[in-house]
């Protein structure tokens, strides 16, 4: 199928909203839309972060997702608990990728899982003690650790226990910060909340530690990355380019971070926000008692690399500014290369996206640039503000999909025919049955980096090396092949 | 009784919500001399917010309890 007007997208959306019963259907209809570039506000045309339905197959996460797995997880000189039964640490473990340097057990702890794993008995009587205790052994067994955070899993919040009077006690015991995060899974809709909760938690138990302390020499060109998870080696292919233009990077957030990072944090003079749905929250409080400004940022593909590169440096002086131009030129010659070789081989293929809450309007640029056009886009946790600035990133009559269903993605892939299919772990395996080549766009597939120039040229690569494998001319079995040819074959017999 | 955030965003004044998340451009806002800043905020889209008058135009951004107006 080429491009699809809008009549054809809506009588797809209708067609595959047939199947529900009335009230299930009412409500998926508001979370499905046909993208309209001239909507300038997206709580007219699509509804987002509201529960799912129940007996539907969302691809959603809960707040302690958002919490341990995103926003904490990755800072490397904490040791963060999973404060509960053993499984939801242990089936999160070393998911994310968040790459990190440092001695694990020693000093860094990423890959680690920590758990004080709940059993009938500490829900009956209460976890306390055993936080307790546990927090003790991590100290003896950990030295090295810098902090320990609490994060709860749903029976801490369902019994009630005072992990915030064991967090104090600790800190008073040791000296280090601990941090209690109430990011139990039943709260909110999806890992969204978990993030806001945890932002909330740096906010009131880490980052105003050192507002008193003067001893860090600042320069005028500090600034803080935040929200890069640092998946596959990301936030260093950013790092590289904002120090190339002369910017000193204190902290990021906070893939391969630390808690001293984050600390120091209200000293920088910008901060750079790269994933916004989950770290917009910390940035606003940041600006309001910091007056520290802050910038969203795009580092997926050269075109959007460019553009963000010019608008850091916008708020810097002329040196930064000519800098960020040397940079932009220096790295032209080898994304120009990328572009040459990788675009005769993606020209006009289609994808189709549904990630997290950043992704789906991010890497829009780095497909575009590659010649490729993305027909459809979704997410699993963003708000009407992700929607705001989706709009104008999509084309006109493409597909817009909120917390999509197992059955929806499906029939929208077996109608629009994407060329490929940029989603997760549990939709790969299905997609790639189906015949459709099939990247993992949470964790890049094993791969990357993928942000920033030298991670465009990977990106190109890994695009090409899906799409063209040859494995996708050999999903039919030769018997099945079709008539034509077989006449064709008989013919020359 | 949200609280709302009041900020420049790339020369534009808006309100954010923090419990919704939702970040709105600001279309009017009743007071705006000197000696008064508040009262009715009207957004683009035609929602409303009354906050109590200030004595004077606050520094940006700021946080202020808001009913609906």
């Amino acid at each position: 199928m080429s491009v699809m007007s809008r009549e054809e997208t809506d009588a797809l959306i209708n067609e595959v909203l047939e199947v529900y019963p009335a009230k299930a259907k009412k409500d998926r209809a508001k979370h499905l839309a046909t993208n309209d570039q001239s909507v300038e506000q997206s709580k007219k045309c699509i509804t987002s972060n509201k529960k799912s339905l129940p007996g539907v197959m969302t691809i959603r996460g809960c707040a302690y997702a958002g919490s341990k797995g995103v926003v904490w997880g990755p800072i490397k000189d904490m040791i963060h608990i999973s404060h509960g039964p053993v499984g939801c640490g242990q089936y999160s473990r070393n998911g994310r990728r968040n790459y990190y340097i440092g001695t694990t057990g020693i000093n860094a702890f990423v890959t680690m899982n920590f758990t004080s794993d709940f059993q009938e008995k500490d829900i009956v009587f209460g976890g306390d003690k055993k936080l307790a205790k546990l927090l003790e052994e991590v100290e003896t067994l950990f030295p090295l650790n810098k902090g320990v955070s609490i994060q709860s899993e749903c029976p801490i919040g369902l019994i009630g226990d005072d992990i915030e009077a064991v967090a104090k006690k600790a800190t008073r015991d040791t000296g280090k910060t601990v941090v209690p995060v109430r990011c139990e899974g039943f709260r909110g809709v999806s890992q969204s909340l978990g993030h806001h909760i945890a932002n909330d938690a740096v906010r009131d138990w880490a980052l105003d530690k050192r507002d008193d302390d003067n001893s860090f020499e600042t320069t005028p060109y500090d600034v803080a990355i935040i929200g890069d998870y640092n998946i596959g080696g990301d936030a260093w292919s950013s790092r590289i380019l904002l120090e190339e233009m002369g910017l000193r990077v204190v902290a990021q957030w906070s893939g391969d971070g630390t808690i001293a990072e984050m600390e120091l944090t209200p000293k920088v003079k910008l901060n750079l926000v790269h994933c916004y749905r989950s770290m917009n929250y910390i940035s606003r409080h940041m600006e309001e008692k910091y007056g520290i400004p802050w910038v969203e940022y795009n580092f997926f593909g050269p075109t959007k690399t460019d553009e963000s590169l010019r608008k850091i440096a916008s708020h810097f002086d002329e040196s930064i500014q000519k800098k960020a131009e040397e940079v932009i030129a220096k790295y032209k010659l080898e994304y120009q290369a990328v572009i040459d070789k990788f675009r005769p081989r993606l020209e006009g293929k289609r994808v189709m996206l549904y990630v997290g809450g950043l992704r789906p309007r991010h890497v829009i640029g780095a497909y575009e640039d590659l010649g490729m056009e993305v027909v459809g886009t979704g997410y699993e946790f963003a708000h009407n503000d992700d929607y705001d600035r989706t709009i104008k990133e999509m084309g006109n009559a493409t597909l817009l999909y909120d917390d999509v269903t197992g059955y929806e993605f499906e029939e929208f892939v077996k109608k629009v025919k994407p060329d490929l299919i940029g989603s997760g772990i549990k939709e790969k395996f299905i997609f790639q049955k189906m015949g459709i080549p099939f990247r993992q766009m949470h964790s890049w597939d094993y791969s990357g980096p993928y942000h920033g120039y030298d991670g465009f040229a990977i990106f190109a690569r890994d695009m090409d090396m899906t799409l063209n494998n040859p494995c996708w001319k050999k999903l039919q079995a030769p018997w099945k092949a079709d008539a034509a040819e077989d006449s064709a074959v008989a013919a020359s017999a | 009784m949200p609280n709302v955030m009041i900020r420049q965003n790339e020369g534009k004044m808006t309100l954010y919500v923090a419990k919704k998340d939702q970040e709105d451009e600001i279309s009017s806002i009743e007071f705006t001399s000197d000696d008064s800043w508040g009262g009715t905020i009207e957004l683009t889209d035609g929602t409303r917010y009354y906050i109590d008058p200030l004595d004077a135009p606050p520094k940006l951004p700021i946080t202020l309890r808001a009913k609906r107006g």
